[in-house]
């Protein structure tokens, strides 16, 4: 806690280093340490770890389904055992393929993609890459995880009511979910959805307050916003975003949940169900849609943003060239957080908003191409020339380069109102975020697994499952989304229990059967990974203090991870992140920490351009040492 | 310690391999008592059980299989590895596999994207069957060029710089921070297209939405509600009005708790299936009873939620009767169906009903047969509830239905 306390104020940290930061301030137990650990790294770690058991998990509830639209009629015994009254007579439940459908997605974008994403790497590299010993907030941060396990466990527990998990899709439109009577999983599983996600925002909240404050108040000497590295310039507006959104998603939880219990019509009106007339009236269902979608956009660019910002990094590392255009990708990540605020009614286009409304959405949709596009081809230009090093992160980075423009150019026509008409809920929305923010956010997250791994338990993980593992996900992931986009473009509705009932869908029946075995393949080669992550942090090869060459901070620490991370002073930061290949450099790396004066063979006038007292030194320099160099 | 690491490996291999032979020595034995089981005359619950087992232990092992297989791979190209390292030659060059991979990733992947153009792109809806539809077809379309060509350009250049540039020790990587000049020709670039499509986007939005009440006066109205799991529709009588309607009103009878204090009322059908004129402006008029549900017609190009309490329309103009669609698809049964598109319950994916598209005779020919709305129990129970309904319906009927 002293950390805490003291970091912020330069001086008082030299006092806190020359009374020493050894191992006799902390006596640790295993339940300070693993458990209720206040240390940052070891929050991540935990944070990890909850994300890959609830990944596994919502992966395996969406090969369930995928089993279910692949085999429409044939009975499978051991789903029967497997799920009980879920699953009678070997089939699938409906209301129950609509709760995994619902609960897969829930899992996958709030507590993998956002909590299991944000919540490791924010947690890991901040500290880490700003010369931070800790968060501003320890204690706060502790209970961002627990309030997040919490949410965890509630929202799996609603598997074992009797009527079974939410299961009004993860957007949870009322009427359907506020009404118990209108779906099982809108009972009891719907009450524990709504009480997990609020816990889930809490977390959420200290954790984004947490960032900010320490991205704002605790970077090293040296360290200015420009010298930050895209990781956490990622991580920062992703926080922002979250803290500015997530309470809209509780506001509107919150009158849910007035309106399924306490009688109340905020969403309600002239309902009649099942025969009986609910006195409820004034209440709109769309005011929910808007509250929720006034997160939920936003909710996908908390997802990405942090994949792209780790992606950058790995990127950089591995071509062994600066990320291109820092500052374009460092804009265009503030244009998308900004522009993500005002482009949720492209989710409501064919709700029966006025057109003139639909229009100004999809003008503000489009816009957020234009980011998303400078960074595509900044990502292409920092491969280009490059000397690329195909680590595992790396090819995990690639691939998620692949599926954004995939993913991303598909926006283009849900964006486009007129086209939103007849795509809205198919396939074809399925195929788009599947690979936009699923298949990328979630290769944004291995990438940084496996890049990170060393700082994370000192060890590496195995190159070659590694392989395997990008190949067959990679592989896979395509074969089972891009089919897709055609099923939506022949107007194949989503969450359809089953493709038997229209004559007209037949056809596709085939293809789901293909598309669940590439499914069911990716999953199985999930075990690779889980293989490789376990046993990597036991056995794996032990790792060197910088085994990538990389420039950040983070690879400045001690491999053992030690509590506060740097043994002495924290080092002090004199240029940007990404000199790699610096003409005129022996190394093709230079770490922030090597002031310019140490590198006065490979400085260039724009390393100086604040300065123009400098830049004048460092061209004299030249001039003087290095005749035949050409000085720009 | 690299003896131990070795020494550790190699009992990780061993152990595997029993466990291998023990779960297949087990799967044998399983198998060999499977058949009288099968022969037995009655199958009681155990013996299904035994057979879901021994089908889960199966793939199980296939499984286990698969993973040893590839462990003795991975083994294998160790050993080949330290076998050319041994006799002082480069080891297995994994950056130069995984860029070549890259570059086989691209060539096969652009084929298989051409090859689901083709066919899985020929089996998707055929071309708009309604006036408005034929605009959407067109902004696709160009949409789907200007895609594709960033699509196959990006990518090329993704995977072929990873090919092109993959790493050796002999090179540098080219110091490029940044040049204004092309970025700026991206930003812009991108921005001038997609101005284009969101203009072209807008007035093509705005034409399918924003009909003019003129036009909205002249069209067919249909009225049609939403609720689990079923469409109800009713006609306009020979006034061409649709009366109002008041959820409130819901009686056994009464199902769409029509207003029969509004004369249009009277002479309202009651129809079981969506029959509408070719070539005339319909406009649908929705509202759901309890849940979102959503009012899809693919082959028209129509789709707007139905929401319990928010009354929503949709006009269009069908241009291709059922019949002609026969012969076009050349399937004498195809029928134009009615999606729900909105998660709306259980029965979500079973929420059909059948929408035909006629020639003006044969319409007036079908509507001549439909029942009126008001039943002979629905007059019966009116007599009563006329007096009893309340008395400011009226006032509340303005949410019930967007009257024109």
């Amino acid at each position: 806690m002293a950390t805490a306390l003291t970091v912020n104020n330069p001086e008082l940290v030299h006092v806190h280093n020359d009374h020493g930061h050894g191992d006799h301030h902390h006596k640790e137990t295993f339940l300070t340490k693993y458990i209720f650990s206040q240390d940052h790294k070891m929050i991540a770690k935990q944070f990890l770890i909850t994300g890959i058991i609830m990944a596994v998990i919502a992966m395996i509830l969406s090969v369930l389904f995928r089993i279910q639209l692949a085999y429409p009629n044939t009975a499978f015994p051991f789903l029967q055992t497997l799920l009980g009254r879920f699953a009678p007579e070997g089939r699938l439940d409906p209301n129950f393929y609509l709760s995994l459908v619902t609960i897969h997605g829930t899992i996958m974008v709030f507590f993998v993609l956002t909590a299991g994403l944000s919540g490791t790497f924010s947690n890991l590299l901040i500290p880490l890459q700003l010369g931070a010993r800790d968060m501003a907030s320890p204690f706060l941060n502790m209970l961002s995880y627990w309030f997040f396990f919490t949410a965890c466990i509630i929202m799996l527990s609603s598997f074992f009511v009797q009527k079974g998990p939410a299961s009004g899709g993860w957007t949870i439109y009322p009427p359907l979910s506020a009404l118990p009577k209108a779906m099982p999983g809108s009972e009891m599983g719907m009450t524990l959805w709504l009480t997990s996600m609020v816990l889930f925002v809490a977390s959420q909240l200290m954790g984004g307050i947490n960032y900010i404050s320490t991205i704002l108040n605790m970077r090293t000497k040296g360290m200015d916003l420009w010298k930050m590295p895209l990781t956490i310039w990622a991580f920062f507006v992703t926080a922002i975003l979250g803290v500015l959104s997530f309470p809209v998603l509780v506001a509107g939880v919150v009158l849910l949940v007035f309106d399924r219990s306490m009688g109340t019509s905020f969403y309600l009106s002239d309902i009649v169900l099942n025969g009986s007339v609910l006195p409820n009236e004034g209440g709109s269902p769309i005011l929910f849609e808007h509250l929720f979608w006034f997160l939920g956009h936003p909710e996908v660019y908390i997802v990405i943003m942090p994949a792209m910002g780790l992606v950058s990094e790995v990127m950089a590392v591995n071509a062994r060239k600066p990320i291109f255009g820092y500052h374009a990708m460092v804009y265009s990540l503030i244009g998308i957080t900004i522009l993500s605020f005002i482009v949720w009614g492209h989710h409501m286009f064919v709700t029966g908003m006025n057109p003139f409304l639909g229009g100004v959405f999809m003008i503000t949709t489009l816009i957020i191409a234009v980011p998303s596009a400078v960074k595509t081809f900044n990502w292409l230009a920092t491969l280009w020339r490059g000397n690329i090093r195909f680590t595992p992160a790396m090819m995990f980075s690639i691939g998620f380069v692949s599926f954004f423009i995939s993913g991303g150019l598909t926006g283009i026509f849900l964006g486009n109102a007129a086209l939103d008409i007849n795509l809205h809920d198919t396939y074809f929305v399925v195929a788009h975020f599947h690979l936009v923010m699923g298949s990328a956010a979630i290769f944004g997250m291995l990438a940084g697994v496996y890049h990170w791994f060393p700082k994370m338990f000192g060890r590496l993980m195995d190159e070659k499952l590694g392989y395997l593992h990008f190949w067959l996900t990679f592989i896979g992931a395509y074969l089972v989304f891009f089919p897709m986009h055609f099923m939506g473009l022949d107007g194949v509705p989503r969450r359809y229990y089953a493709f038997t009932e229209f004559e007209s869908m037949k056809q596709w029946l085939s293809v789901n059967t293909f598309i669940t075995w590439a499914a069911i393949m990716s999953a199985l080669a999930q075990v690779a990974f889980l293989y490789n992550f376990v046993s990597s942090i036991f056995f794996g090869r032990k790792a060197s203090q910088n085994p990538w060459n990389a420039n950040t901070l983070e690879w400045t620490t001690p491999v053992e991870r030690i509590h506060g991370n740097w043994p002495g002073e924290i080092p002090t930061v004199y240029r940007w992140s990404y000199d790699y290949s610096k003409p005129g450099h022996d190394q093709d790396f230079i770490p922030q920490t090597v002031p310019f004066s140490q590198t006065l063979n490979s400085n260039l006038p724009h390393d100086f351009e604040d300065d123009p007292e400098v830049e004048k030194m460092q061209t004299e320099w030249l001039k003087k040492n290095s005749p035949s160099q050409e000085v720009k | 310690m690299k003896f131990q690491k070795s020494f550790f490996s190699k009992s990780l291999v061993f152990s595997s391999i029993n466990l291998f032979l023990l779960l297949l020595a087990n799967f044998s034995f399983a198998q060999g008592t499977a058949p009288t089981s099968v022969n037995a005359p009655t199958i009681d619950g155990s013996t299904a059980d035994n057979n879901m087992w021994l089908g889960i232990g199966y793939n199980v092992l296939l499984f286990l299989l698969l993973c040893f297989v590839i462990a003795v791979i991975g083994r294998i190209l160790k050993v080949y590895d330290l076998t050319l390292k041994m006799q002082n030659k480069k080891g297995m060059d994994w950056n130069t596999v995984m860029a070549v991979s890259f570059g086989v990733f691209l060539l096969l992947g652009l084929y298989g994207a051409y090859w689901e153009y083709t066919v899985h792109g020929s089996m998707i809806l055929p071309d708009a069957a309604s006036k408005h539809g034929v605009r959407i077809d067109e902004m696709f379309n160009i949409t789907l060029i200007i895609t594709t060509i960033v699509f196959v350009g990006t990518q090329i250049l993704l995977f072929g710089f990873a090919y092109i540039y993959r790493g050796s020790q002999l090179r540098k990587a080219y110091f490029l921070p940044h040049n204004n000049t092309i970025e700026k020709l991206w930003t812009i670039v991108p921005a001038i297209v997609l101005t284009i499509l969101v203009v072209f986007g807008s007035i093509t939005w705005k034409t399918i939405m924003d009909v003019p009440v003129a036009e909205q006066r002249s069209a067919l109205n249909v009225d049609v509600t939403a609720h689990q799991f079923a469409w109800e529709v009713r006609y306009p009588g020979k006034d061409k009005k649709l009366g109002l309607k008041n959820s409130k009103l819901y009686s056994i009878n009464n199902k769409l708790g029509v207003d029969f204090k509004d004369h249009n009322s009277y002479d309202d059908l009651s129809a079981d299936e969506i029959v509408v004129p070719v070539n005339k402006p319909v406009r649908i008029n929705l509202i759901a009873q309890d849940v979102i549900h959503s009012f899809y017609l693919p082959w028209f190009r129509v789709q707007i939620n139905a929401v319990p309490g928010l009354p929503t329309f949709f006009q269009f103009v069908p241009t291709v009767t059922t019949d002609d669609m026969r012969a076009k698809m050349d399937n004498p049964n195809f029928e134009y169906k009615l999606y729900c598109n909105k998660i709306c319950g259980g029965n979500h994916f079973n929420m059909q009903k059948v929408f035909r598209v006629v020639k003006e005779a044969e319409y007036q020919d079908w509507v001549s047969k439909q029942k009126p709305y008001l039943s002979d129990q629905l007059r019966k129970e009116l007599k009563m509830a006329v007096t009893a309904a309340p008395a400011d319906s009226v006032t509340k009927n303005k949410l019930a239905f967007n009257k024109l």
